[in-house]
């Protein structure tokens, strides 16, 4: 079940510097996010303060609230490992796990949940490696490990493994980053098709991508080199490659500031 | 390895009918290379590679001289044996001209087994809490109280046994010997329990805080040299803590502890002082571990300096079958280790 996602004044800090500030933005449920922006703005920090990823670095925290449908998952009750079996995330860098075959690579997360029963598991490893379009290369090796694969095909390799526990948000951290074009393409008919029972988040340099894949974009920058990132603006990504609000972000879209 | 059917047909003729490629046969081998083609020779490489190879050689060649003097000294007192070598438990070479290993081998391996078994869960404890739990200033004063203890001398470890350790053995091994005295391993006959005494509970105790810091250090090494990608794949899957410990970094740190444990069964099979303080040295077979015992290396230090010629090399022989025995547990943990290996290796398809 796709679940809607706010962010309010969120700042993210490492130690005493604050890498993203005061960054407000909607997302919608069933939609596809781009964030773009240079290198160093806080596009992955913010990403990863969605799913209580930030904090796992020794130092890091945030202020302000995220919210998840209504829920802050900020609020001292909630527990971050709900939060990341609700929002999955995909990694800039494929990283299956090396010791795990195929199938145990994607089957992790649900034994996670405690799902034991063998006929679950096979179901939902087919279901999720077919939905990362990845079934035909690897249904005869599944056995093998995962280690072994392309770049890209480790990558939805990483993008079945995220799915195969049906979170309710997808965070997608320059999944095709590392990818040549048509392994890119095919990760991008991916999202188009998970949209549908999905709420994707994707941070990406690729302009096309962004336009290619994405409702809604947000752009960050920098005010200025060692300075906090913040989001300039958000809205429909056709609106915002035609006819951005801000100057800053047209200077972007355009090449003329990067 | 790249399949037949998609291999370049590098191998056999081409099928006939289809263009030959530009091969190395052109006409361009008969150029000479531009001066900036020609590299240096590589007189260093040269050197470097003679150096490594005859250090690999050497290495070898004490392996084999070393095993070469066992076996001339040992063949010649194992054929003077009036007993069994294998199955001979009692040692008198220079007397009645009976002796055999089979009590001192089992000794060994047993007072090692143990120490490992006591060892093992400690010494995985100690290198997780480092790693994965202790705050940063704990944990780099316990690595350096791990990295001290590894350091003291193993004559200190067995007289802080005798002065120390042994006397407060007593209330544990009372308590053994009453509540799991039907386990044969805790049976008391002897009723030596209640007493102050030497044995081989006491001699796998102090084995055990021997090769702890062994095995913590180097479980502690591999286990932080995990990639910490894996471990953000692990947690953004909605693992625990403790769930992203056993699945995303265990797994891939088995070989390194494997290998440090190994280590540690090493040392605990070779050791000598400490063991020959505590253990006891009598020449049984039992299971009661709170009785006595001996072990090869232990009963080498104690027997040598009195030895005449043939009880020497008596002893010698039994450094061959110490020598087996650690053959024997390092191929074991070579097979473990390439055997955890297997998905991974399937990776090179
Ligand atoms: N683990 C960390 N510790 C300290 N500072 C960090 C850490 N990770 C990132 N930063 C800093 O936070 C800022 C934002 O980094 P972030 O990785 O979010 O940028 P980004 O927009 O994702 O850049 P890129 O497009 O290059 O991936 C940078 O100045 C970076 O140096
Ligand atoms: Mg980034």
């Amino acid at each position: 079940m796709a679940k809607r996602i706010e962010t309010i004044r969120l700042s993210c800090f490492y130690g005493s510097y604050k890498a993203v500030d005061d960054a407000s933005l909607v997302i919608e449920p069933k939609s596809v996010t781009a964030l773009i922006g240079p290198s160093g703005c806080g596009k992955s920090t913010y990403l990863r303060a969605l799913n209580r990823m930030h904090e796992v670095i020794p130092g890091a925290r945030v202020e302000g609230s995220v919210l998840l449908d209504d829920v802050d998952i900020y609020r001292p009750d909630v527990d971050p490992v709900a939060v990341r079996r609700t929002i999955g995330m995909v990694f800039q860098r494929p990283n299956p796990f090396p010791t795990m075959s195929i199938y145990d690579n994607v089957a992790a997360g649900l034994k996670l949940n405690g799902v034991r029963r063998k006929s679950e598991l096979d179901d939902a490893v087919e279901r999720s490696i077919k939905a990362a379009n990845l079934w035909g290369e690897v249904k005869d090796r599944l056995g093998k490990a995962g280690a072994g694969l392309s770049g890209g095909q480790q990558q939805r390799l990483c993008i079945a493994r995220a799915i195969a526990v049906e979170p309710a948000v997808l965070l997608m951290d320059e999944p095709c980053s590392a990818l040549d074009p048509i392994s890119t393409l095919a990760i991008e008919d991916l999202i188009s098709q998970l949209k549908d029972s999905y709420t994707i988040v994707i941070v990406t340099h690729n302009m096309q991508q962004a336009a290619r894949v994405s409702d809604t974009t947000g752009f960050f920058t920098l005010r200025g080199p060692g300075e906090a990132g913040y989001l300039v603006e958000v809205d429909t990504t056709t609106k915002i490659f035609t006819n951005p609000t801000e100057q800053r972000t047209e200077d972007y879209i355009t090449g003329r500031f990067g | 390895m790249v399949s037949g059917t998609n291999g370049a047909p590098d191998a056999g003729p081409l099928p006939p009918g289809q263009a030959s490629r530009p091969g190395p046969a052109g006409a361009g081998v008969r150029t000479r290379p531009p001066a900036d083609l020609v590299g240096p020779r590589r007189r260093g490489d040269g050197i470097f590679r003679g150096l490594t190879l005859s250090a690999g050689i050497f290495v070898l060649a004490i392996l084999v001289a070393i095993a070469v003097f066992l076996i001339a000294k040992s063949v010649p007192a194992i054929a003077q044996d009036k007993g069994n070598f294998f199955t001979t438990k009692t040692w008198d070479p220079d007397g009645s001209k009976v002796f055999g290993i089979a009590a001192l081998a089992f000794g060994t391996v047993l007072s090692s087994v143990l120490a490992l078994i006591l060892t093992v869960p400690l010494a995985l404890g100690v290198a997780i809490f480092i790693v994965e739990y202790a705050p940063k200033r704990i944990a780099t004063f316990l690595g350096y109280a791990v990295d001290m203890l590894a350091a003291v001398p193993s004559v200190v470890y067995g007289l802080w046994a005798v002065y120390f350790l042994l006397k407060r053995m007593v209330p544990l091994q009372v308590f053994l010997a009453d509540h799991f005295g039907w386990i044969p391993l805790f049976a008391d006959p002897e009723n030596r329990a209640g007493q102050f005494s030497q044995s081989v509970l006491a001699a796998a105790l102090i084995l055990g805080v021997m090769i702890l810091p062994i095995i913590a250090a180097i479980s502690r090494e591999v286990i932080s040299q995990v990639d910490p990608a894996q471990r953000e794949g692990m947690l953004a899957l909605g693992a625990t803590h403790w769930e992203m410990v056993r699945m995303a970094v265990l797994p891939p740190s088995r070989p390194g502890i494997v290998g440090g444990i190994m280590l540690g069964l090493g040392r605990a099979l070779g050791e000598t002082i400490a063991i020959a303080l505590v253990i006891g040295a009598s020449f049984t077979i039992s299971p009661h571990i709170m009785s006595s015992g001996n072990a090869i290396a232990a009963n080498i230090a104690v027997k040598f300096a009195e030895a005449g010629s043939l009880g020497r090399n008596a002893l010698i022989a039994s450094g061959l079958v110490l020598f087996a025995i650690t053959l024997v547990v390092n191929l074991t943990a070579r097979a473990i280790i390439y055997r955890a290996g297997a998905v991974e290796r399937s990776a090179a398809v």
